[in-house]
Formats: C-alpha cells, structure tokens, sequence
C-alpha cells in the first residue's frame, strides 16, 4: 500500500500542486495583465482608466469577475447548447493547459518535455476550435461570419509562426524551451569576445523573424490592429456576440491567457527566458524569475502600445499581410539562416 | 522605393517614431477627470434638473400663467391653476413636468415672467424607476430649496449679459 | 508505472473507439466532425503512450490543427438535407459493402502479418539508434532524412502540384480591375505627392 503511495499518488499530488500553484498565480498575473492594458491604452489616451475600484483601480479586474460570474448566463433558444457552453470551455482550458511547459526559470518548469516547443504550437492551433464552435453553435449569422473570420486569420499567421519557430530551432538544435533558453547564453555577443549580454539573444540574430513573430502573435490572438473577429463596426462582436455572463468571461480569460503565453514564448524565444541582461555581478543575484516576469512584461507592453496606435486592418490586407509577406519572408529566412548554419559551421559551436 | 525609404522600413523608423509619440502622451498630464469625485466647472447658464423657487419670503414665486406649459416643444409641463386668492394672486395647485420627455432646451425658464421655474445646475439625478422621474410640484419646490443658493448665484452672474 | 499507462491506454483507446463510431452514427454532420476531431486528438494520446510525442504532436497540427478545420468550415457552411441523403442511400449500398469488404480484407491481412514483406529485412539491417541515446525526433528525422529522402521529397512534389492546381483552378485574371499597390502606398511621401506648380492668369494648366 505504501509502494503504491509512493509510486502513483506522491508524484500525482506533487504534480497537482505545482500545477494549481502556477495557475493561480498565473491567473492573477492575469487579472494585472488585462488591468494593464486598459491602464496604459488610457494613458497613451491621456485618459486615467479604471481607478476606482482600489487603490488605483488595482482590484478592477476581480470586480469584473464577479461581475460575470453573478450575471445571468443567457443561452440562445436555437443555440447548439452543449457546443454553446463546450467552446468557451475548450477555449480556456486549451490556452492554460499551454503553460504547462513553459520554463520561468532554472528548472521552474511543470513539465519539461523534449518537444515543448511543438506542444505549445499543437495545443495553440487546437485553440481555433473554442472560437469556430462557439460562433457555429449560436446560430447566428454575426457570429459565425466572426468566428470564419477569426479562424482563417488564426490559421493563417500559425503558419508564419510555425515557420518563425523553425529558424529558432535550427539555431539551439532542441525542440525543449529550456535547451533554447540556455543556448541563448552564448550568441553574436560572446562571438565577439564580449562578456554574456543580451546580445547574445535569438532577437538580434533573427531581427526580422523577432518582428514577424511579434506581429504574427498579435495576429494569432486576435490583438488590435488584427481584432477583425470583434469588428465592433461590422460584426457587433463576432463570435462572442451571444455569449454574456460566465461564458464570456471564459473567452476573455482563453484570449489574455493566450496573450501572456505569446509573450512567455517571444521571452524564451528570443529575448533569452530567464536569463539576465548582464552576465555580471548586480544582473545575476536577481533571480531568474523576476527576469523572465520582466521581459515577457516589456513584451506585453509593446502589445498594449500597438493597440493604442495602429489602426484596424481590413480583412483582404490581414491575409495579403500573412501570406504574401510573412510566408515569403519567413520561409525564405528559414532557408538563409539554414545555410548560414551549414557553411560557417556555426551550428556545430551553438 | 529608394534606398533610403527601404532602410528606414527595414529599421522601423516609423513603428519607433510612433512608440517615442505615444509614449510621449503616456506620461503627459491625464485630460480627463476623476469624475465622482471631482466635477468640471459648468457655465451658470447650465441647464440641468428643474427647480421651482420661492421669494426670501417663502412664498411660491409661480404665479400659474402656465407661459412654460405653452412653451414647452415636448410638451412635458403640466400645470393647473388653483383660484384666485384673497389677495389677488393667484398660485398653481398642480405643476408636473415629466422629465423623461423634457429635451432640456431651456425655453421654460426664458419664459417664465418671474424667474420661478429654472433650469438648476444639478446633472445627478437619475432614478431606478420611471415613476421617480414624473417630478410634481413638492418634488420641483424642494428642488428650488436645495439649489436656491447656486441658481440664485447663477443667474446673478448671468444677468449682465441678458 | 506501467499500470497507469494501462489505464492510460484503455481510456485513450476507447475514446478514440467510441467517438469513432460516433462520427458514422450521428446525424447532425457537425458533430460527427467534431468527434472525428476528438477522435484524432485521443490518437495522438495513443501514440504519445506509445513513446512516439513526434507523431502525436504532427498529427494534432496537421490533422486538428489544419485539415478537420477545413472540414469543419465545409460542413458548417453545408446546407445538408438529411432526409434527402437518406432516401438515397439503398442506391450506393452495394458499393460500400464492397468498398468495406475490401477494407475489412486489407485490416485482416494486416493484423494477422501472414504475407510477404520485402520491406522488413531492409529495415530492421538499418535500425534507427536506440532511443536511450538518441531522442526520438533525432531518430525520425536521421531516417527520414537519409534513406528515405527520395520518398520524402516525392510526397513534398506531390503536395506542391496540388497546390499549384488548386490555385491554377481558381486563379483567374480580369481585365480592368484596380489593384492596391501596398509598397506603392507606403513609399509616398509628402514630397512626392504634391507638385507646386505657378499658373499664369488666365492659362490654366
């Protein structure tokens, strides 16, 4: 019976907490993370934002959780009903459960797993189905042309970003977010004969993908200037239109959960995870956590300022953007950075 | 495009120029208000919640010539007359005004022959229900009692240019 | 742990059978896509058991992530009169029973391995390295990459004509259409946009 203890259920439990523990404090970075971005696209605004619930307005978003929770959930009559509430569901479950990989330091990690990264981008495109059953299940025509919309934009830019991924790989040779990180200490920088900084980071080597990346996760979670699914001018709220209460609440909660995932994978992709800027003495007593909750910060913060002042495109530019740009260019730098790899024999020293 | 166009694109000139504009309006003094606990100044020719004044005296200023109830483009003013008195005036012993028909326009008050009914500066006084909203004559004379000290002050101050 | 990945097994196992069938059994043909989604993401479990997380996680991309999308963008944009499909359907049966039959014959043969195989010796004389030492993509790809090039890039031409194909179906060309020129756009500048010219009186330009 002890044998049985220690084999199954220890592990279990010590599983279970590590990951209830990470998701509460993901979920209330969460919370500060939506507050933030209405915070700062007021003041770039120059409005205040919310500020009164607490101290700032610094217990907003729970307010607005209880908000939704106590409001009466309204399901449509002709709605699919099972598929109604499976798909807000599926959406936030789907966008959490990505965290499980994701290393926020040394070691901090739930599950490390040799294919991490390609977890994260199966578990990702899965995340096209909460949007596609829940604007099919309303039987409604804004929601469903929203949620088309919002798929085929999903799909598209996963493609660059797929490709994205695999000019990163090609450069750490592991397909493990850890191994990437630590091959982030050595990079342009130490070649150089300088001490480890961040330029030895995927950023400056990939330049252009470290762009094409950041536009493309706006894209793939529905940011503004991409927030064509919401178009609240043409589409009311696209695939969200029915949903009110609770359910919605599980939608926004999937969609900024997918956003702070983008940010954590730009982190570890090419701003080096957890590592500190400076490789030397004031840089690395700070742990390597607060780094990584620094970075994927600033990362988000880019986010918040576009949405401030890039306007909404229409829908054919989105698409020209992603396939005729973004491809192009990211499948062509797949092949570049390929062959730079090969010729200099770099790939053997990184 | 020329060289010096597609090295500005390649080194996001504009997407940094936008960063350095917004960031710029980030720190700069907020515009807006923090609204319940801090109001904008209004003009005295403000026209807000209806009000019915009283002489200092405490006697009703109306003298039921019901020029606003035909005045009124909503037709949100109802008055009736009551007798005349012993003294020769006369007074209303109704005064309605719907306010969720009133559109606020103010022609009452530029009506009224003896600055009874005002347009008061207050703008908070929205209700739960429907019926709260149906202002009768106490509601419209306590309204005038509250008030009197900023309507008395505003239309002072607007006097000058009337 | 092995009586856990039993479980493990058994649960991924009939799930991917009982949503399987479900796909054939039920009418609204929506739902049927999406249990055939559940079904392949239940697969991927199996093959994840299986020690293979490559394949598992391919097949959710590939499979879920992009093909049942598009399945499921047909079917949802699919007008299907049921009644209609099923009055219809004594007219097809003797095909399908052969079409099953022949499956059911290719399964049995499979399963039972009582034919010849010129393929096996070739592949067990050049092993993939024992996955203790190498991860398992590393096992994959030194395979697929090496003896199995030809037949790699083969399927990759195949898919790159069907494309081609596609696009050229659709593709067409009309005369007179404005087109938006993006770099066009981007490049103007206020310099080159606005001409400042001096008109004489009387002139015009």
């Amino acid at each position: 019976m002890t044998d049985f203890f220690w084999t199954y259920l220890w592990p279990a439990i010590i599983i279970l907490a590590e990951s209830l523990l990470f998701l509460v404090v993901l979920m209330i970075l969460i919370a500060y993370i939506l507050l933030a971005d209405r915070k700062i696209w007021a003041a770039v605004q120059i409005r205040r934002g919310p500020n009164v619930v607490g101290p700032f307005g610094l217990f907003q978003s729970f307010a607005d959780l209880l908000k939704f929770v106590f409001k009466e959930p309204v399901i449509p009559a002709s709605s699919d009903k099972v598929i109604f509430l499976l798909a807000p569901l599926l959406g936030v479950t789907l966008a959490l459960s990505t965290f499980a990989v994701i290393p926020v330091a040394a070691g901090w990690v739930v599950a490390d797993i040799n294919v991490g990264i390609l977890y994260i981008f199966a578990i990702s495109s899965l995340e096209v189905y909460g949007v596609l059953m829940g604007g099919w299940a309303s039987n409604s025509k804004y929601a469903f042309l929203g949620s088309l919309r919002s798929a085929a934009q999903m799909v598209s830019y996963e493609v660059s970003i797929g490709l994205v991924i695999v000019t990163v790989l090609l450069c750490v040779g592991s397909l493990n977010l850890t191994d990437i990180v630590i091959a982030q200490t050595t990079g342009l920088g130490t070649m150089l004969g300088l001490p480890n900084t961040f330029l030895d980071w995927h950023w400056l080597p990939l330049f252009p993908m470290f762009i094409v990346f950041f536009i493309s996760s706006l894209a793939e979670t529905n940011r503004p200037p991409f927030d064509l699914p919401e178009a609240e001018s043409e589409l009311v709220a696209g695939y969200m239109v029915e949903y009110g209460s609770t359910p919605y609440m599980m939608f926004m909660l999937g969609e900024y959960a997918a956003i702070s995932l983008m940010c954590s994978l730009m982190t570890i992709l090419f701003l080096g995870g957890w590592l500190p800027p400076f490789g030397f003495a004031p840089f690395t007593w700070v742990p390597g956590i607060i780094w990584f909750v620094l970075k994927a910060l600033l990362v988000f913060f880019m986010f918040a300022l576009v949405k401030a002042f890039v306007p909404r495109y229409r829908y054919d530019q989105l698409m020209r953007l992603g396939w005729k740009v973004f491809l192009p260019l990211s499948l062509a730098m797949v092949v570049i950075v390929a062959f730079v790899l090969q010729l200099t024999g770099w790939s053997d020293m990184l | 495009m020329n060289i010096s166009q597609a090295v500005q694109s390649l080194f996001l000139k504009e997407f940094f120029q936008a960063v350095g504009l917004s960031m710029r309006y980030f720190f700069k003094p907020k515009t807006t208000i923090n609204y319940p606990f801090e109001k904008g100044p209004i003009s005295p020719r403000f026209r807000g919640e209806h009000a019915l004044r009283r002489y200092p005296n405490g006697q009703e200023r109306c003298i039921a010539c019901k020029l606003c109830e035909a005045i009124c483009p909503a037709q949100a003013i109802t008055i009736e007359a009551g007798p005349r008195r012993n003294d020769g005036t006369r007074r209303t012993v109704r005064y309605d005004i719907d306010m969720v028909k009133c559109i606020y326009c103010g022609f009452c008050q530029e009506a009224c022959p003896v600055d009874a009914i005002v347009e008061g500066p207050n703008f908070e006084f929205s209700t739960e229900t429907r019926e709260e909203l149906y202002y009768d004559k106490e509601k419209l004379l306590a309204n005038g009692d509250r008030w009197e000290r900023e309507i008395a002050t505003n239309i002072a101050l607007d006097a000058p240019y009337r | 742990m092995l009586g856990l990945q039993a479980l493990f097994f058994y649960i991924f196992a009939f799930v991917t059978i009982g949503s399987a069938l479900m796909v054939v059994f039920l009418r609204n043909p929506v739902h049927s896509v999406l249990f055939l989604i559940l079904a392949f993401v239940s697969g991927a479990g199996l093959f994840l058991l299986a020690g293979a997380e490559f394949l598992a996680l391919i097949l959710i991309v590939v499979y879920v992530g992009a093909v049942a999308i598009l399945f499921l963008f047909v079917v949802m944009m699919l007008d299907i009169d049921i009644a209609q499909v099923r009055g219809r359907m004594l007219e097809y049966a003797p095909i399908g029973a052969l079409v099953g039959l022949v499956l059911l014959a290719e399964i049995i043969i499979a399963v039972t391995g009582n034919y010849y195989d010129p393929g096996t010796p070739l592949v067990t004389s050049q092993p993939i390295p024992p996955l203790e030492t190498v991860s398992n993509i590393q096992a994959l790809g030194s395979v697929l990459y090496t003896r199995y090039v030809f037949f790699f890039q083969v399927s990759g031409m195949i898919l790159l004509v069907a494309m081609i194909g596609a696009i050229v179906l659709t593709l067409r060309h009309r005369e007179g259409i404005k087109r938006q020129s993006v770099s066009e756009q981007v490049s103007h500048t206020g310099k080159n946009s606005i001409e400042v010219r001096k008109v004489e009186s009387g002139k015009g330009i």
